[in-house]
């Protein structure tokens, strides 16, 4: 079961949510677990709000009548969202996952004003009683794909198209460009900060400026296929973002970091249904299968090929990390002592970029 | 710079600045006739999406553009007959038309998402625009120039026939127009019909030429921007024309410098600066002309009734 709440709607709808508590409340009693979902994005963006619906679908396959799914798409990030999600919560959800780094603050709000109900927020650092965080680790996909990029790139040259500069992404961009390095030391990413996670024509804009400045292989931390299409049209390669984008690019894309988030969504349910459900963060990388990498393109020389397998496989066997020191930042800070990896926490304050990056 | 950045960037303007040109030009006539159609949006998305579900369907962007321009068409007409037969409030109804856009239009695109088609190529063959500078000249898509036509034929029309002197008597006073025996109404029709067709146009340029593909919300926005730049133009096609480039070079070269590493220029300040020069020209106009009428249609956005 599913019930479709689009952001527009409630807002026009606003006036008649004052009556929901009653409504909902009185359909608590016999009805199925409800799990809810806020979307940053629509769920037809083929890209990481589309994953976290196919989880959300995965979540319905495994338990059936059980449980009753809701999403809120297309939901702006910072305190308004906090209204979407005491609309989910008023509506009788008793798990609501928060799927974007900006609903934070929100979600911890919402969730003072609803003990009783369990949070989810993905990407983000904040955790209470009962609200939980979870991640994966995208830097082990960055570190795959960047092997890929310093073995392909002929000019040592890549674009990355780039959302907000927030620890997640800097970390994607820094973890791509050491593993891109560790094959051609001289390898560089340029950087262009999009300032949105979805806005298709500009981020096919900001490829091909990319492109025209001499970058020959395009990545990107924003969410649709279109620089994958603008990397096509000129004749250059890229990566696929959250899901595998080779049906728009055949030819260009290389490979892409796969999100899986099922497997963790269909865990938690369970364990909030049999009352085990406890807060806690969970960052799961390419080992537990949260991260997946797309099939190589065809055009990946036997080499690269090699040399990313090798890495996915010191990362699931834990001999390799993608920060590894001694690593300096641009300014000559010494971040890491040669020999010592990079703590999660490390990771998630990140804001500073390795040399080879113009951010 | 470069010669061929230089021409990348004029091509990559263009692009950026036909489908916003091409919707606001019709929203222009719109308004000259009296009304206030807000929900370019929503005309655009369900464009869009005809255009990219037909030309899928058949392997035919023609098709797919004249399915792309009667869906804006038929998108229009709800909001005719809601604001002009039944006189419900044009800004209010406007906005719903964008909100039933976006659903309507993520309601039947939810079956092509994921999927791709051959993108609409340059109109001349490849032996014209082959060196970088003719390429500025020859190497656009058939859209380009239809466009750049469109401009030139609805200035032409609305300053120089006499339907068109009549569509701006219907916008500047709709009582006087009726008594002298226009049909208000019919006339106005006809204006939003061939706003929805230029929207939906604008819309499929999204989904057929820019990224061929359907995603949900594919026009992000830019149906705003059309509708912000009629009122920037002051109403007039020439300068619609020069405020739709200026806001595609805006934007483009926001990227390019971002691309090149101009790393004095905060990614934000970058980000803001399209917006800026819409407020800064939006300001020197209302100086300029004082009262900040801005040559606005005198019955813009009013009710009509026969009386």
């Amino acid at each position: 079961m599913t019930s479709i709440i689009t952001r527009r709607r409630f807002t026009f709808g606003a006036g008649a949510a004052a009556t929901l508590p009653f409504a909902a409340g009185r359909a608590l009693a016999q009805a199925p677990f409800g799990v809810g979902f806020i979307y940053v994005g629509p769920v037809g963006d083929h890209g990481w709000t589309w994953t976290h619906d196919q989880g959300r679908k995965a979540l319905e396959k495994e338990y059936g009548d059980k449980i009753k799914t809701s999403f809120i798409e297309n939901v702006a990030e910072g305190p308004d969202a906090a209204r979407a999600i005491r609309q989910l919560a008023q509506a009788g959800n008793q798990l609501i996952f928060t799927t974007s780094f900006g609903f934070m603050n929100p979600t911890i709000q919402v969730a003072k004003q609803f003990p009783k109900l369990k949070f989810e927020h993905a990407t983000g650092y904040q955790r209470a009683e009962n609200v939980a965080t979870y991640n994966a680790r995208f830097y082990e996909g960055r570190a795959v794909i960047g092997t890929i990029a310093g073995h392909m790139s002929k000019s040592g040259t890549a674009g990355y198209i780039a959302s907000f500069p927030i620890p997640e992404v800097v970390m994607g961009i820094n973890a791509f460009t050491l593993a891109a390095q560790k094959v051609n030391p001289n390898f560089k990413t340029k950087v262009i900060w999009a300032s949105t996670w979805y806005d298709p024509a500009k981020e096919a804009d900001a490829a091909k400026a990319l492109i025209d400045q001499g970058c020959d292989i395009i990545t990107q931390h924003t969410d649709s296929a279109a620089a994958l299409q603008a990397a096509e049209q000129r004749g250059v390669f890229a990566f696929g973002q959250a899901s595998d984008m080779s049906a728009f690019a055949p030819k260009a894309h290389l490979s892409a970091i796969v999100d899986d988030w099922s497997g963790y969504y269909i865990r938690r349910v369970k364990e909030a249904m049999d009352g085990s459900w406890k807060s806690g963060d969970v960052w799961g990388g390419i080992k537990d299968g949260m991260v997946k990498l797309a099939p190589y393109n065809a055009a990946v020389t036997p080499a690269a090929r090699q040399a990313a397998d090798a890495v996915q496989k010191g990362i699931v066997d834990g001999s390799l990390h993608p920060f590894t020191g001694e690593l300096k930042d641009q300014k000559g800070v010494q971040r890491l002592k040669a020999g010592e990896k990079a703590s999660d926490e490390m990771l998630s304050k990140m804001d500073w970029y390795v040399d080879g990056v113009q951010a | 710079m470069n010669s061929v950045i230089l021409v990348s960037i004029v091509m990559t303007l263009v692009a950026a600045a036909t489908p916003i040109l091409l919707a606001a030009l019709g929203e222009l006539v719109v308004e000259k006739s009296g009304v206030l159609n807000l929900g370019v949006e929503g005309m655009m998305l369900c464009g869009a999406v005809a255009g990219f579900a037909v030309a899928y369907g058949t392997g035919s962007t023609g098709l797919g553009l004249a399915a792309a321009a009667l869906a804006g068409i038929a998108t229009a007409m709800v909001f005719a007959v809601l604001t002009l037969s039944l006189t419900a409030n044009q800004v209010a109804t406007g906005l719903a038309l964008t909100i039933f856009g976006i659903g309507a239009s993520s309601l039947i695109g939810a079956g092509f998402v994921g999927r791709t088609i051959e993108r609409l190529g340059p109109v001349f063959p490849e032996a014209l625009a082959g060196h970088p500078w003719l390429r500025v000249v020859f190497g656009h898509d058939v859209m380009v120039y239809l466009s750049l036509a469109l401009v030139l034929a609805v200035s032409l029309f609305l300053r120089r026939t006499r339907p068109g002197l009549i569509l701006r008597a219907v916008g500047e006073n709709d009582q006087s127009a009726h008594a002298i025996g226009y049909p208000v109404i019919g006339i106005r029709y006809a204006a939003i019909a061939f706003g929805g067709a230029l929207a939906g146009l604008g819309g499929a340029y999204f989904s057929l030429a820019l990224t061929p593909m359907w995603a949900d919300r594919l026009t992000a926005g830019r149906g705003w921007i059309a509708l912000a730049l009629v009122v920037f133009a002051a109403w007039r096609p020439g300068r619609l024309l020069l405020g739709a480039y200026l806001f595609g070079a805006v934007m483009t070269l926001e990227l390019q410098a971002k691309a090149a590493g101009i790393a004095w220029l905060a990614p934000e300040v970058l980000a803001m600066a399209p917006y800026l020069a819409t407020i800064v020209v939006l300001t020197m106009m209302s100086l300029r002309r004082g009262a900040g009428r801005l040559d606005a249609p005198a019955c813009l956005g009013k009710a009509f009734t026969a009386s």
